[in-house]
This record gives structure tokens, sequence and C-alpha cells, in this order.
């Protein structure tokens, strides 16, 4: 049984499962990297990410527009993102607790929303598949990669591009110099605040993208609690891939990748209890953790409110 | 400043409370009779002598939402069919607590609710049913439901109730393996265990007395609510084949999605899923939990208060299977369901699970 995990078709299913899985997670935790890398925790994903599932799809479906969709979910995000800056960054509040706060804000409205607005569950005709001539037709490359919607493009697309903006650009300069050193930057000229404000509404836009691409794109429903821990799973990659772009994409990957391997080993049948089965994405991403946390060092200015000393 | 932040904290997670409580005050709308009035109904009583009598209240607490096409559900929808049958909100009120995934504000709810004198509190989870051994014999005087569950604990006040999911699963089976023309089918389940696990085992029971050949994929995907992960499992069966899916729990909304992108048939339980995908669907085991709750109700009324159980199926119309009007079901398919309820109904066919 287990060389059928190796057939063509099986192994096609298993990576293009976890590219997709991985898209949700990719948007979230490129976005938290940015706040991160400010200094600033952000543990509202998930309710940022909520709020974006049900503005998307709730546009969606009254509109019939998908780009105005995607767009409620982008300004329902970067919404979400200042209330999150404001008191963060002028209040000081502690940064996990209000992130927490955050969280519920956003699992309770965009529950009441959806009680109120919409009341049952339903459907919505989502960002179809994209057929690229020539690529999608490369035997099994192409089911894989090129066989995906827009927002799972979008998602890849990002990390070279979050890459390029922390590490080539003056703004990534700031950014990075803010979550390190907020006295130095300030000192320098560099306004924490404003760096702050933007690294966290950039984060929570991202954030309801993340939640669009669940429920315009990948799902096409909005059910209550959809995400179930989603975001925190992405706060927790942000860790895994030491606060780099193409670590984040990684850990999503393999995360993904062993959730999408899990599911065919039971379709398979391989005596597997599902217990065990399900465990493995977690478990293995624990231990990949534990092998390599001593080699990174996180901002050091994460979690601390600036505080100017005059 | 800080201060300040700390208020804000505080008025951020108040709102969720808040969002709880416009929902308790939407049930009150809904039964008509807001807590206020119900409370001052005694005194109208004695100034207006044909004032109606006291109306039968019950208060329900559920895991999921009222609206989630499964489990929770499927108890909203049978206390609305009470309803109904009892002559609207003034003979009968319901009120609800949804979303109580938490045990512990369950138990606290349970508590509440028996100790506002409600006629019937249904803790409608069987992981309630810790709590609700501690609750039941503080309110000796108030009913206690739950489910689903044979045991009463030995309680005077507490009935238990338990669905035969294998039955309606069996009848998915069968009419399920006459569609398959891949003879693969895929199951999305959610945790090993319960009415889930009886649904799936009835449900392979059906294919496979009919047809031998079919292979039924499984897939417990660990969890109730992530409905990405049920919505790539649903992929996954399709891709190594399945023509047909079936699943329960209320995550399953994204199997659905994925079964109708692919067109591939659906076969539904606990409530009636058509609605979400009203082309594939084919038919929908429904719990019908309002026949326990009229034998609950009446028992009550005659003064006894709990210590039975009672176990829904397709002979007592506790499940009834519901097919899609708008799914051009063959004839000789149809009479094959038929024959299959009616085997079970009257005993000529036993379902042997694993």
């Amino acid at each position: 049984m287990i060389t059928e995990l190796l057939s063509t078709t099986v192994l096609i299913g298993i990576l293009a499962s976890g590219i997709r899985l991985a898209t949700p997670y990719l948007y979230a935790a490129i976005g938290e990297t940015f706040g991160q890398k400010s200094g600033v925790l952000n543990l509202g994903v998930e309710g940022q990410m909520l709020l974006g599932c049900f503005a998307a799809f709730y546009v969606a479906l009254t509109t019939g527009n998908l780009w105005l969709g995607l767009l409620a979910a982008m300004i329902v995000g970067a919404a979400m993102g200042l209330a999150m800056a404001f008191v963060t960054v002028n209040l000081r509040a502690q940064q996990g607790i209000s992130g927490i706060g955050f969280y519920l804000f956003g699992l309770g409205m965009s529950d009441l929303l959806f009680q109120r607005l919409m009341g049952t569950v339903e459907t919505v005709k989502g960002f179809q598949r994209i057929y690229i001539p020539g690529l999608s037709d490369i035997p099994g490359i192409g089911e894989i990669f090129f066989n995906q919607n827009i927002l799972v493009y979008g998602a890849y697309l990002l990390v070279p591009l979050a890459w390029f903006v922390l590490n080539k650009t003056t703004l990534g300069l700031k950014i990075r110099a803010v979550g390190e050193n907020p006295d130095a930057a300030d000192s320098l000229g560099v306004s924490v605040a404003r760096v702050r404000y933007f690294t966290i509404i950039l984060g929570g836009t991202l954030s309801g993208i993340a939640g669009a691409s669940l429920s315009i794109a990948l799902l096409n429903v909005f059910q209550q609690n959809m995400t179930s821990g989603l975001g925190f799973i992405a706060v927790a990659l942000v860790y895994f891939g030491a606060w780099k772009p193409v670590g984040v994409l990684g850990g999503a990957l393999l995360f993904s990748m062993v959730n999408s391997l899990q599911l065919w080993i039971q379709v398979l049948g391989i005596p597997v209890p599902s217990d065990i089965a399900v465990m493995m994405p977690y478990v293995l991403t624990i231990l990949v953790l534990v092998a390599t946390v001593s080699r990174v060092r996180a901002p050091s200015a994460l979690t601390k409110p600036f505080e100017r000393d005059d | 400043m800080k201060k300040f932040a700390w208020i804000l904290i505080f008025v951020l997670a108040f709102s969720l409370v808040l969002g709880a409580c416009g929902e308790l005050t939407e049930t009150n709308e809904e039964s008509g009779a807001p807590e206020a009035a119900t409370e001052a109904a005694p005194e109208a009583a004695t100034e207006a002598p044909a004032a109606p009598m006291e109306p039968f209240r019950v208060a329900v607490v559920m895991p999921s939402a009222i609206n989630d096409l499964a489990f929770s559900q499927s108890m909203y929808d049978a206390l609305l069919r009470v309803q109904e049958d009892m002559g609207g909100a003034d003979a009968f009120e319901i009120v609800y607590s949804e979303n109580m995934f938490v045990v512990d504000d369950a138990a606290a709810a349970i508590r509440d609710y028996a100790s506002q004198g409600f006629d019937l509190v249904i803790a409608h989870g069987s992981q309630y049913g810790s709590s609700l051994q501690e609750i039941a014999p503080d309110f000796p005087d108030t009913s206690f439901a739950w489910g689903t569950t044979v045991d009463t604990f030995g309680q005077p006040n507490i009935f238990a109730y338990e669905a035969a999911s294998q039955e309606g699963g069996y009848v998915n089976g069968v009419v399920a393996a006459s569609l398959t023309t891949s003879d693969i089918m895929g199951v999305v389940g959610p945790i090993e265990t319960g009415d889930a696990k009886l649904y799936v085992d009835g449900f392979k029971a059906g294919v496979l007395a009919t047809n031998p050949d079919i292979t039924v994929n499984v897939n417990y995907i660990g969890s109730f609510s992530d409905v990405a992960l049920a919505s790539e499992a649903a992929t996954t069966h399709i891709s190594a084949g399945a023509d047909v899916l079936t699943g329960t729990a209320q995550m399953v909304v994204g199997a659905i999605g994925k079964a109708e992108e692919a067109n591939v048939l659906w076969f539904g339980t606990q409530s009636n899923q058509t609605s979400l995908a009203p082309s594939i669907v084919v038919a929908s085991q429904v719990y019908h939990w309002e026949v326990m709750l009229h034998e609950m109700i009446d028992l009550i009324n005659s003064g006894t208060l709990g210590g039975q159980s009672f176990t829904a199926n397709l002979a007592n119309g506790g499940e009834v299977v519901e097919f899609n009007p708008d799914y051009a079901l063959p004839a000789d398919v149809q009479a094959l369901a038929d024959e299959t309820i009616k085997g079970i109904t009257d005993g000529t066919i036993t379902i042997t699970l694993p």
C-alpha cells in the first residue's frame, strides 16, 4: 500500500493540494512578518481573516463581483490593522493581550454579521482556476502549479515581492531598523510610529486577502469560525520561517504538504489511525522548529512599545 | 494613556459578548414572548381570567450555530416543528444558546436556564454530559435532556436521546452504490466517534451490501470546524476517482462546494443539505428530533421528568431520508431506496457494524 503513495496521481494530488492549502497561510504569515519585523506582534490575525472572509463573501454574494469582494476584504483588514496600530503604537498597549482582543472581536463580529445579514450557509461561484496555454498542459507540473486560481498565484508572487521590499528597499531598511533598534532609527529621523502604522495596516490588508482566499477562491462558502485556528498557525509560521519570507514559504509548504499527505494516507486506506494521521503536520512542524530554533533571533524590539526618551 | 488602552481592549472583548446577547434577544423575538412578558404573566392572569395557559418553556444549549446545516440545526428545526404542532409561540417558548463549544460556558448556560424555571433544558451535545450530571440533581423539578447518548446517569430528571444514524447511512449507501459508475466513493468525517462513526459505518455497510466490489475511502479530518481541510479532503477523494461523496458534521459545507464544482454526487446527513448544492445532492438523512421531543413533553406534563432514553430511527420517524426533488433519481433506484427503508423499518434488513 505504501507504494500506492508513490504513484503519479497521488504525488500530483499531494503537491497540488499542498500548494492550495498553503495559500491563506502565505498571505497571513507574510503580512505578520512585516509587522513583527517592525517590532509588533499581531495575534489578531485570525480575527482579521474571519472579517475578511465574511466581507469578501458577502460583497461577492450581493454584488456578484469577486473583485469587489476582494477589495472589501482588503478594506476591512486594513481597518482592523489601523485600529490595532492605534492601540499598540499610540496607546502602547500590551501587544499579545490586545491582539487576542482583536481576535475575539473579529470572531464575534463576523458571526454576528453572518447571522444578521445572511442567516444560513450559502455558496458563491468563486475565482476559477486559470488555464495558462502551454504551461497548464505540461504533464504533472501543469496540474500542480498552473491549474490554480488567481489568489493562489498571488500568494506565491507575494513571497519574492516581500523579500525584495524587506531587503532591497529603503522602506525595508526602515522597517528592520525600527524592529531592531527603534531609538537609533528615531534619532536618525525615521518615524517609528509611521513605519509601524504602515506594517500593521499592510498586515491587516494581507490577512483580509487571506480570508478572501478562503471564502471566495478556495472554499466559496462562509461559515462561523471557518478559519478554525489558521491565523494562529500563520503567526507560528513567522517564527518557524525565522522572519524571512522564504522561510515562511518553506514552513507553509511543509505544513500543508504533510497535511495533504495525511489526507491521502487515509484515502488510500493505509492503516494509520486517523487521530495519528491528523497529528502529523503539527508534530513535524514542532520537530523542525525544535531542530532549528537556536539558529535565529527575533527582532530585538518585538512586542516592545516605543517611547521616546525626551 | 495605558489605562485607556485597557478600557479599549475591554470594549473590544465586550462587543463579542454583545454579539451573543444580540442573538438571545432575537430568540425572544422569534418565540414572541420576551422574558419580561413571561415574568409578568402570573399577574396578568389574575387580572384577566381568559388569559391563555402558561407556555411550555424549552431552553437548548448547542455546540455550533442553529444554521449549521448539520447537528445543531437539526435540533433547532425540530423545536420549531414542535412549536408549530403545539400552536405557536404562545404555547411553546424556545430559547437557545448556540456556539457553546466551550463546555464550561455551556454548563453555566444550562444552570442559568434551569434556575430560570424552564420546563425542559436540552444539552445538545454529548460533551455536556458530565456537566449535566452535576447540575441536574440541584434542580429536581426541572427536566433535562441530553444527547446523543443513551445514558441518563440514573437520574430521575434526565432524558437521553440518540440517533441510529447508521440506518439513514445505510439507505444513502444503497442509493449511492446504485448510482456510482467509477465504483469509488469518498467519505469526509470529523472525528472517529459518536454518530459520525455510526453514520460512516452504516454508509459503508449499505454500499457493500449492494455491491461488494465498490471501494469506500474514508477520511476523518480530526475537526468539526476546519472547512478548508474538509474541502481539500473532498478534492483528494475526487482525485482518487470518487464519483460519490458523503460526510457528516458542520465542516462538510467545504466538501459539498468541491463536490458541486467537480459535479460528483453528494449524500447528506443530520440536516437537509440540498439547498447548498441543488444539482448534486441526492438525499439527506434528516434527524426529526420532534418525535422524541413530543414524547418527552407528554411525559413531563404527566409528571415524569426523566429516566428514559430515546433513539431516533427510521421506524419511529425520528430519522427521515429526504430526497432532493430536483435530482432526477431513476425510478428503479427510488424503488430500491424505498424497499431498503421498509426493510430496515420492519426488521428484515439488519445492519452489521464493524
